[in-house]
């Protein structure tokens, strides 16, 4: 992984490297080039795997006292609220971690949007992304489901409910989904062994991330190859280190706030209700991370299109290496990309909010015109962009950010060449 | 340092989203100082004790609290009875219990590890006795509607006379706060229907606000202790961010690039 050989100074040292070479992976982490003109847009990655150890260890914990029975898990979570010691804490952070987590990600995901993160040679590392953001929805409905409120199982009722869509066997799907021929205990006790096995696997998946991204090195605000290392680049330790710490403590204030002074605003009441196969709640609305791709479900008028649509926007996304033509990375100098960037976002935005609301009259046209420009955008706007857009020059190094254009070129690599 | 505030004006705005949800369908709650809102809110023993008072008296003739036992009255951050009062008013219900050796159930005094004395025997006997309706268990009641202790409140305060033009069937009663305007629980609170040991006037709007601080308090037993850590917390978190933020200008001053 390292360009240069790494030999430990002291004797035990090297007879253990020689036999399983953790010290040179610790020294390539630590000696790890990184840019350094990396803002605070890229400290997510930090803060995202933070989330995902907090999940697991309070999940852990909550597992010893969760039981999963249709009967008693209801129970069991008030059991966890009310007498287990810290209960209360340890599932209201698991329970707003999991929007925090989704925050996160988003903040992560719109990062590599702009600054085009997902182009060569990174394309690996993207889509081994998405496979994760994937299975972090599996986890989090999953998990919704496991306090067996009322939102639980009419929730799981309605997603698993969408395999039915699939031509001739989609029924049969379903009942193998269920384990029966409704929601009931047998869906219970699998989303649970599937909810604990989820986060694993994207603890797995994790790893590999942060191996592909090793490999080519960060991307940069301004988008262009560096040489690594050198004066364009820091050591992971103690540079990125530190300022991610520092990121990450400003991003705990935030989570703290939630867990401590406003446990409950992100969910929903009707879960504080046990789960009544034979009462219907007036409104089902998902957890609020998924709410843009139930407008785009909910936006097509057949059942079946409407899945492809909403399993279509999230896995358009693993194509948008070979989507997206421009050879500029960084929005910074793609001006017109810039434009199309912000409305994508408010398009988002607003799938998220028509997601929340009934889907009827004046909401369902604006559903239906987002979900529309969401599939223009990358479909259209990005192939034509790459094309047609007059990008603005691009600098040689981080450390020369203002040189470009033809009359400084020769004096840039001049300079270029002198630096290192 | 800029982007920075950028990412937590999105996230406020974000999270915005979910307010937005919540109050669309909101009518105009009554409102009152709740003493346990704020960084540092606690229980008002008083009202706490008085709203057990209201509890017992009033609603648990037909609404459960599954959740809670004789125990909890006694427990830091609730209505904090003495152990003695606590296993009086345990005592003073019969509670089922056995089988015994012969094989037979019996009743008993209650004793404080004792679960709340459900009204009814079941869901369907509760259903029979209130003309079809179900009266919710109070446990989580707070937590499980959307307007909180507001509505509850606000609900127990909104018996009306129906508007013109609205006919109400046998035993549905009219309340404008209540989802639909509909209702199958009649009014319960007068003035002066319990009468208070510590002497505070028993009006409809103090009941009312007792009655659903212990209603809070049942829902969210560990609010206090919450309250407390989370203002420790969030301070520790603030001073070690400086620290840190320090820390970092201090390393970071041996490149020129900014952070």
């Amino acid at each position: 992984m390292s360009d240069h050989e790494y030999t430990p100074k002291s004797k035990v040292g090297k007879w253990f490297n020689d036999r399983l070479p953790l010290l040179t992976l610790a020294n390539h982490l630590t000696e790890y080039p990184t840019p350094k003109n990396l803002n605070y847009w890229w400290t997510f990655g930090g803060i995202l795997t933070f989330c995902l150890i907090t999940q697991i260890v309070t999940g852990l914990v909550l597992a010893m006292h969760y039981i999963a029975h249709a009967d008693m898990a209801f129970d069991s979570v008030e059991h966890i609220m009310r007498d287990v010691n810290y209960g209360w804490l340890i599932r209201y952070i698991h329970a707003n971690g999991a929007s925090m987590f989704f925050l996160a990600v988003y903040i992560h995901i719109f990062r590599s949007l702009f600054y085009g993160s997902y182009k060569a040679p990174r394309e690996i590392i993207w889509i081994i992304g998405i496979i994760i953001y994937l299975l972090m929805m599996a986890a989090a409905f999953m998990g919704y489901v496991l306090p067996w409120g009322q939102m639980s199982f009419w929730g799981a009722t309605v997603i698993t409910n969408l395999f039915s869509a699939i031509p001739l066997v989609g029924e049969g799907i379903v009942t193998w989904l269920w384990g029966g021929y409704s929601v009931d205990n047998p869906t219970l006790t699998r989303f649970f062994t599937l909810h604990y096995l989820i986060p694993f696997l994207i603890l797995g998946l994790v790893v590999l991330h942060i191996w592909a991204l090793h490999v080519p090195g960060n991307n940069n605000p301004v988008g262009i190859d560096i040489k690594k290392p050198s004066k364009d680049t820091v050591p992971f330790h103690p540079y990125i280190v530190i300022k991610d710490g520092f990121a990450l403590l400003m991003f705990m204030i935030v989570f703290a706030f939630f867990v401590f002074y406003t446990p409950n605003i992100l969910g929903h009441a009707d879960n504080y209700i046990e789960a009544d196969p034979l009462v219907t709640p007036a409104h089902i609305v998902p957890e609020w991370y998924l709410l843009p791709f139930y407008a785009i479900l909910r936006s097509v008028p057949d059942k079946l299109l409407g899945v492809v649509a909403m399993l279509s926007a999230i896995l358009i996304l693993a194509a948008l290496p070979w989507l997206d033509t421009s050879k500029i990375r960084s929005a910074v100098f793609r001006p017109l990309y810039k434009q199309f960037y912000w409305i994508l976002v408010a398009d988002v935005l607003i799938l998220g909010y028509v997601g929340a609301m009934p889907a009827e009259g004046l909401y369902l046209l604006i559903a239906r015109i987002a979900t529309a420009y969401y599939f223009l955008h990358f479909l259209v706007i990005l192939p034509v962009l790459g094309f047609k857009e007059k990008t603005l020059p691009t600098p040689l190094s981080i450390t020369e950010p203002i040189l470009g254009g033809s009359t400084n070129l020769a004096v840039a690599k001049n300079k270029e060449s002198l630096n290192n | 340092m800029k982007n920075f505030f950028r990412v937590l004006i999105l996230s406020i705005f974000f999270i915005g989203f979910q307010f937005n949800t919540h109050a669309a369908e909101k009518v105009e709650y009554l409102k009152t100082d709740w003493s346990f809102k704020g960084l540092f809110g606690k229980f008002d023993r008083g009202s706490l004790q008085r709203g057990y008072q209201v509890y017992t008296e009033v609603c648990s003739s037909c609404h459960s609290m599954k959740y809670l036992s004789y125990r909890n009255l006694a427990e830091k951050g609730g209505p904090e009875f003495t152990e003695l009062q606590a296993k009086a008013i345990a005592a003073s219900f019969e509670v089922t219990d056995g089988p015994n050796a012969d094989g037979d159930m019996f009743t008993r005094p209650g004793k404080l590890s004792d679960k709340f004395v459900m009204p009814y025997e079941n869901v369907k006997a509760a259903q029979a006795a209130n003309g079809g309706a179900y009266p919710p268990d109070m446990s989580v009641l707070v937590k499980a509607r959307g307007g909180g202790v507001d509505y509850i409140y606000s609900l127990l305060q909104g018996y009306e006379d129906p508007p013109v033009g609205v006919t109400l069937d046998d035993g549905v009663y009219y309340n404008k706060y209540m989802y639909g305007n509909k209702i199958k629980m009649a009014n319960q609170l007068s003035d002066d229907l319990v009468e208070y040991a510590d002497g505070t006037r028993a009006t409809v709007e103090q009941m009312s606000k007792d009655v659903t601080t212990f209603l809070m308090w049942a829902a969210e037993p560990h609010l206090e202790s919450r309250h407390r850590m989370g203002f420790k917390a969030i301070v520790y978190l603030i001073i070690l961010t400086v620290l840190v933020y320090f820390s970092m200008k201090r390393i970071w001053s041996r490149i020129e690039t900014k952070v």
